[in-house]
Parts: C-alpha cells; sequence; structure tokens
C-alpha cells in the first residue's frame, strides 16, 4: 500500500510541478478569469496575495483566503495604479498586477503544502524568507493534500491553509456545534438538522439558557446526545453544513428554544410548552 | 480428583468475578460522587452568589454618588453572570426552571445598563430607582427560598443524583425535596415577573419582536402559498407538494411547504408567512460538487433574485465563500443609510447560480418604513472621536441596534490597525462609540498545521 500511495505521490508532484511550472512561465496567462472578490477562496487568491506581497502592498499571510487584510492591500494598490477602486479584482486589475509583480507559483505552493510560514517580498532571496514547519507530520499532510487532489482532478484545489467562517465563531465552535447536531439528529432530514443547530443558537441569544456554546451544549439534562455519549461520534460534512447554515441565520425552527421527540420524551414538563411545528421526528416549541 | 479440579475452578471464578464486580461497583462509585460533588458545588455556590447579590443590591440602593454606584452596580452584574454559570450546572433543564435564570439576566441587563451609563450627567430616575427597589426584594425572595432547600439538602443529606434518577426515570411526582424546593422558587420569581409586564423595559425588546408585526398584506389561503413556494423554487414539474400550518405555539402564523422534484429528487423547504406570503426562510439541499462560478458572478445572480422577488434598495455588504457555494449578505439602503438589522442573506450554488437558501427573518421582523433622523455632528467632528492610532479606510452612515436595544444613527467607519481591521460606530447625534468590532480574521485549518 504504502509503495503504491508514494509512487503516486511522485507522479503527482511532478505533475503538479510541470503545471506549476509552466503557469508561472506566462505572465499573461496568470489568474483564472474569475473577477476576484472579497470572501473569495482559491488559488487565484493565493495569487493575488502572493503578488501583491511581492510588490509590498500585502503584509498578511498568504492563506488563500479574500479577507480584509487583502482587500485594503488591493485598494491601495488600485488607488496608487489609477485603477477604479472598488476592490474587486477584475481583468484590469489583474492585468496591471501581473505586469507590476512576478509570481513563482511552485514555489508558493510548494510552501504552502508544506506548512511552512514564509513571505513573498521581491527583491529578497525568496528561500530566506522560509520558515520551515518544524513538525515531522508535514509529510502526512502534504500526502493527504495530494490524495484530495487526485480526487478533485483539478491541480491544488485543496491547498488552502485557511477557510471562510462566520464572524464570532471559531472552527472548534463550529465543530462542537456539528458534534451535537450529528449526535442529536443524524436520522433526521438536513432542515431538521439546520432546526436543531438554531435551537442551540437560540439559546444562546436567550435569557433562560448559558451564554456560550459549550455551556448550552453540556448544561446537565439539556440533550440526550450530551448523556448517552453519543455527541462524541464523528459528525459528517452534512451536519458541519448544517451547523453553518443555522449560525448564518437560518432558522427552520421558528425561533424555538426546545425540542422533543415525541415518541421518547420522558419529561411531562415539555408536553406544555407552546408548540410550533414539527420537523421530521421532532416537535420544536418556545 | 476431576470433581476437585473443576470445583477449584469454579470458586476461583467465583472469587475473581466477585472481586472484578466490586471493583466496578467502587469506580462507578467513585464516578458517581465526582458527578455529585459537581452539582453540589454549583447548588452551593448558587445560593452563596443570590446571598451575596441581595446584598449589593441593597448597598447600591444606599449610594448616591456616581464614584460608588457604577463599581457597585458593575459588580451586581459580575455576580449575577456568576450565579447563572451555576444554574446552567445543575441538572434542571427539564424542570420549569427558567424564570430564575431570567430574573438573573433581568438584573444583570438593568445593572449593565446603568452601570455603564454616565450617571454624573444622567442619574437613577425614580423609576429606576423603584426597579431596584423591586429587584432587591425579589432577590429576597429567591434567597429565602433557595436558603430553605439548601438547609434541607444538607440537614437530610439529599443528593442530586437523586434527582437525576428521578428526572431520567420520569417519576417527577415521587417526593423530592430538592424538585419541590426549586419548584417553589420558580413560582416566587414567574409571580414577579406578570407583575412587572407592563413595564417596557422589563422583558427584552429582542423577544417581544419576534412575530413579524411590521408586514403588511392579506392572509393567503394553501393555494396561494404552495403557487408562490413553486415561483421561488422554479422547479419543473411533477412536484411532489407538501404543506403544513404552524403549530398553536408560534408567535406568528406560517405554511410550512415542501417541495421535492420527481425526477431529480431534489428537495426545497421553505416557511411562508400566512400573512402576506412573505418567504421566512428557504433552503434547497441539493449537493454541489464543483464551482464553476467565481464569487462576483454569484452576487450578481443574488441581485438578479432580489429584484425578481420585490425586495427593493438592499445593499451587498457581506460575502464569502464556503466551498462550493457563495453566501451573501444584504441589507437595506435608505436615502443613503445601511440599515443593519434589516438583513437578508442569501446562498448562491457556485456551479449553476441558482439560488440554494434564502433566510429574510430578520428582515421581515425589523424592516418598516423609517424615517431616518437628522445627524447633528457631520463625519469630519465624528472622526475625531475615534483613537488616533487607527487609519481609517472607509466611511458611511448606518442604522444600527445599540447596547440598549435602541436604533441609533450612526457613522461607520471601517479602519486597520496593523492587520487587523475594525468596524466603528459613532453615533451621529450623540457622537458616543456605539460600537466597536475587530472583523474577523480568516482561520489557519489546523489539520495543515500539524
Amino acid at each position: 500500500m504504502k509503495g503504491i500511495s508514494s509512487k503516486w505521490k511522485g507522479v503527482i508532484a511532478t505533475g503538479l510541478a510541470v503545471c506549476c511550472i509552466t503557469f508561472s512561465d506566462f505572465h499573461t496567462e496568470a489568474f483564472t478569469s474569475q473577477v476576484i472578490q472579497k470572501g473569495a477562496v482559491g488559488d487565484d487568491v493565493i495569487e493575488l496575495q502572493a503578488r501583491l506581497q511581492n510588490i509590498g502592498y500585502y503584509h498578511g499571510k498568504i492563506d488563500g483566503v479574500y479577507g480584509w487584510g487583502t482587500y485594503w492591500a488591493l485598494r491601495n494598490f488600485q488607488q496608487k495604479f489609477g485603477l477604479p477602486i472598488d476592490g474587486l479584482a477584475g481583468f484590469a486589475t489583474k492585468k496591471k498586477l501581473a505586469d507590476a509583480s512576478n509570481f513563482n507559483a511552485k514555489f508558493v505552493h510548494e510552501q504552502i503544502q508544506k506548512g511552512n510560514e514564509f513571505t513573498y517580498y521581491g527583491g529578497v532571496d525568496i528561500e530566506k524568507q522560509i520558515k520551515p514547519n518544524t513538525n515531522k507530520k508535514n509529510t502526512n499532510t502534504a500526502g493527504k493534500t495530494n490524495t484530495s487532489t487526485k480526487q478533485a482532478t483539478k491541480s491544488n484545489q485543496k491547498t488552502n491553509t485557511a477557510s471562510n467562517l462566520p464572524a464570532g465563531y471559531s472552527q472548534n465552535d463550529i465543530q462542537l456545534l456539528a458534534n451535537a447536531v450529528y449526535g442529536e439528529s443524524r436520522g433526521e432530514p438536513y432542515i431538521g438538522q439546520v432546526a436543531v443547530a438554531a435551537v442551540i443558537l437560540n439559546r444562546l441569544d436567550s435569557p433562560s439558557f448559558p451564554n456560550t456554546i459549550s455551556g448550552v451544549i453540556f448544561e446537565p439534562g439539556a440533550f440526550t446526545a450530551v448523556a448517552d455519549g453519543q455527541i462524541w461520534l464523528t459528525p459528517n460534512e452534512r451536519a458541519k453544513e448544517a451547523v453553518i447554515d443555522a449560525i448564518n441565520g437560518w432558522d427552520p425552527s421558528g425561533n424555538a428554544e426546545y425540542y422533543f421527540n415525541p415518541a421518547t420524551a420522558t419529561s411531562k414538563w415539555i408536553w406544555t410548552r407552546p408548540q410550533i411545528k414539527q420537523i421530521g421526528k421532532h416537535i420544536f416549541c418556545h | 480428583m476431576i470433581r476437585n479440579v473443576v470445583i477449584g475452578v469454579l470458586v476461583l471464578a467465583v472469587a475473581g468475578s466477585g472481586f472484578w464486580g466490586y471493583q466496578e461497583h467502587k469506580e462507578k462509585n467513585a464516578i458517581l460522587i465526582n458527578a455529585e460533588n459537581t452539582y453540589q458545588r454549583a447548588f452551593h455556590d448558587l445560593s452563596y452568589q443570590v446571598d451575596i447579590l441581595q446584598d449589593k443590591i441593597g448597598n447600591t440602593l444606599a449610594m448616591n454618588s456616581r464614584t460608588s454606584l457604577s463599581p457597585a452596580l458593575t459588580d451586581v452584574w459580575r455576580i449575577t453572570s456568576e450565579a447563572q454559570n451555576d444554574v446552567g450546572q445543575l441538572p434542571l433543564t427539564l424542570l420549569p426552571f427558567n424564570k430564575t435564570e431570567e430574573f438573573l439576566s433581568n438584573i444583570g441587563d438593568f445593572s449593565y445598563q446603568t452601570a455603564v451609563r454616565d450617571l454624573e450627567k444622567e442619574p437613577l430616575n425614580d423609576k429606576e430607582y423603584a426597579r431596584l427597589e423591586s429587584l432587591y426584594g425579589q432577590a429576597g425572595e429567591i434567597q429565602k427560598e433557595l436558603r430553605k432547600v439548601q438547609y434541607l439538602v444538607i440537614k437530610n443529606n439529599l443528593r442530586w443524583m437523586d434527582v437525576e434518577m428521578a428526572l431520567a426515570s420520569g417519576k417527577e411526582n415521587t417526593d423530592n425535596t430538592i424538585i419541590d424546593g426549586f419548584e417553589t422558587v420558580e413560582k416566587t420569581v414567574s409571580g414577579y415577573s406578570e407583575s412587572q409586564s407592563g413595564d417596557p423595559t422589563f422583558t427584552s425588546a429582542k423577544q417581544e419582536n419576534k412575530n413579524f408585526q411590521n408586514i403588511k398584506g392579506e392572509v393567503i389561503s394553501k393555494e396561494e402559498a404552495i403557487k408562490k413556494a413553486k415561483k421561488y423554487a422554479k422547479m419543473t414539474e411533477p412536484i411532489e407538494v407538501k404543506i403544513e400550518e404552524n403549530g398553536k405555539g408560534s408567535k406568528y402564523g406560517f405554511y410550512s411547504i415542501s417541495l421535492v422534484e420527481t425526477k431529480t429528487n431534489n428537495e426545497v423547504d421553505m416557511d411562508l408567512t400566512k400573512k402576506g406570503g412573505y418567504p421566512v426562510w428557504y433552503i434547497n439541499n441539493r449537493d454541489i460538487q464543483n464551482s464553476k462560478l467565481d464569487l462576483s458572478t454569484a452576487s450578481q445572480k443574488a441581485v438578479q433574485f432580489l429584484k425578481e422577488n420585490d425586495f427593493e434598495s438592499l445593499d451587498l455588504f457581506e460575502s464569502a465563500q464556503y466551498d462550493h457555494v457563495g453566501l451573501f449578505n444584504f441589507v437595506t439602503l435608505q436615502d443613503g443609510v445601511r440599515i443593519y438589522p434589516d438583513s437578508v442573506k442569501i446562498k448562491i450554488a457556485l456551479d449553476d447560480g441558482s439560488v440554494l437558501g434564502f433566510s429574510a427573518d430578520d428582515f421581515f421582523q425589523s424592516h418598516k418604513k423609517r424615517d431616518i433622523p437628522k445627524a447633528t455632528l457631520t463625519a469630519e467632528e465624528a472622526k475625531t472621536k475615534i483613537n488616533q492610532k487607527v487609519t481609517i479606510m472607509e466611511e458611511r452612515k448606518a442604522l444600527i441596534i445599540n447596547d440598549l436595544d435602541q436604533e441609533v444613527l450612526c457613522y461607520e467607519f471601517l479602519g486597520t490597525i496593523n492587520q487587523d481591521t475594525y468596524r466603528i460606530f459613532i453615533n451621529a447625534n450623540s457622537g458616543r462609540e456605539e460600537k466597536v468590532e475587530k472583523l474577523k480574521n480568516a482561520e489557519p485549518v489546523y489539520e495543515n498545521l500539524l
């Protein structure tokens, strides 16, 4: 198994390298045709950040997520180069930027894949701008990225080292919520899962419940999945999507703060709550 | 001989399993005691915090100067939050125990709002003083009841695990001092909250407005609702339709509609208000495998969808890409002022640009024709209120809901300090710094860092 996977790795790595070299050779072929807008993720954003850093406009991390730092850097660039200042990297902006800067795609993607900390300023030897990732596991992650690229068939699809997240929530918060949602409602339809996530969030806002995610989830007796340990099952991507939808403002529960399964509920009290609606097996109530 | 060996083995087996059982029993007990102690600590802590709370509120009643009142109210606020924390650790969620926590939250809100105010310029008025007195009285009542329960718990050696067991087995009507005691506490508090409902500042405005009071239009029938739903879903017939009315407990009337396109098995779910038939939310849970569109093309699709469905003068203010989905957040733009409470969120699939989701919950709850007040300060004057270290990059006018739950007209400034970007709201009339938030930077994916 190992032999095969490392052989594949080699093949793919050379493939990537060739592909990257061809890209960096032709300036005009820099970027794809997309208009890069704030909030975008992916290779074009990596290139945008690297190029802006190359000519000294961007000082943040090259992570492939078009955030505020990139936005201001691009606007400053647009202002200096007499382009309309809109923070959108359209055709004209991309062309001016590509002409004004260098981009060594192979180098940048290699650093990202290895998990190294690096910068890409022009006029400095690039090899001196690397702070290698000392953790030995990095070969593993590189392997993982390669297999995922193999599946995605498009090169470098998963090289992002960061991701967009709704304001006020960390990845770990989302993971915890996804665990709770999965443990509580994995057999339910998708909107039922969004609704369960929404109930947890509604409790955060409610004066009758604790004010932190962990406080709400681990309140004794609040969720059966916590009591019987099912919260520690590994959630699937669907549960995570449901959580992100709920955080972003979708609430199929109709602002509910409670829900229960009428077939298994033991508490008589829960039946006295005003009921809003039923989704799947759960009745949602105030 | 063989018999003796068998007997020997059996004796060993019995002794072994006995020993194992005893070990298990010991371990289980250790864990039970551990859990019990956590509950005991939370409970005794709660009753201690309520003790102090009552004292501290009592102290504030006698204070007059700002220099002593502000810190004292801040202290009250801190203690309520600790007490709330303790309530959250007790195994009582399924008991009607919310009122106590709500009471604590009420005190917390009130003490916070008064503590942060400049009491030199605007001292406590008679109404607020009366309210402080009534809070003092209630805290006293709760303290009395809690102490009673506490006394019984200590005297009779009551265990919280028994409460858990009682709740788990569904035998809530068995005689259980702890449960009974807390029910009395709860009744005491709810008795108060009813008598106070006349005071509009008492209940949080957030809760009251969740009934879509601002929307207009006639009540629509089920058939009309289905017709509207199909218009949003843009599916090809044949479609399997399910429609249900809201439950009796809902604060507003709505239809829940589920549409399944027979050919592709795609499902779209949505809620429409009965009054006017407005879409509250909408989700298409199709699986998206790839991205063909960029975010900016997708945002135009979102704008187009809004136009088609009569959402007027909305301004895109946030966009983000999650895998193969673009998420866009729009707010109303009225006379050049962004109305932040009126927010509409749209999800666009990046493979074909179709609308995957739509949430207008916030929008319909807050949207109305507003008379936007005149600003007495100019943008330049407002700018002087901002910390000198912030480099200002963008400015505009905006209407937001501040800490005190009031809608206020502000100047919004986007500025940076080093690598961080901040959104700062300066009240356009009082010059108060209403809100300062550090905007989120992308978070590294930890899997790649390990």
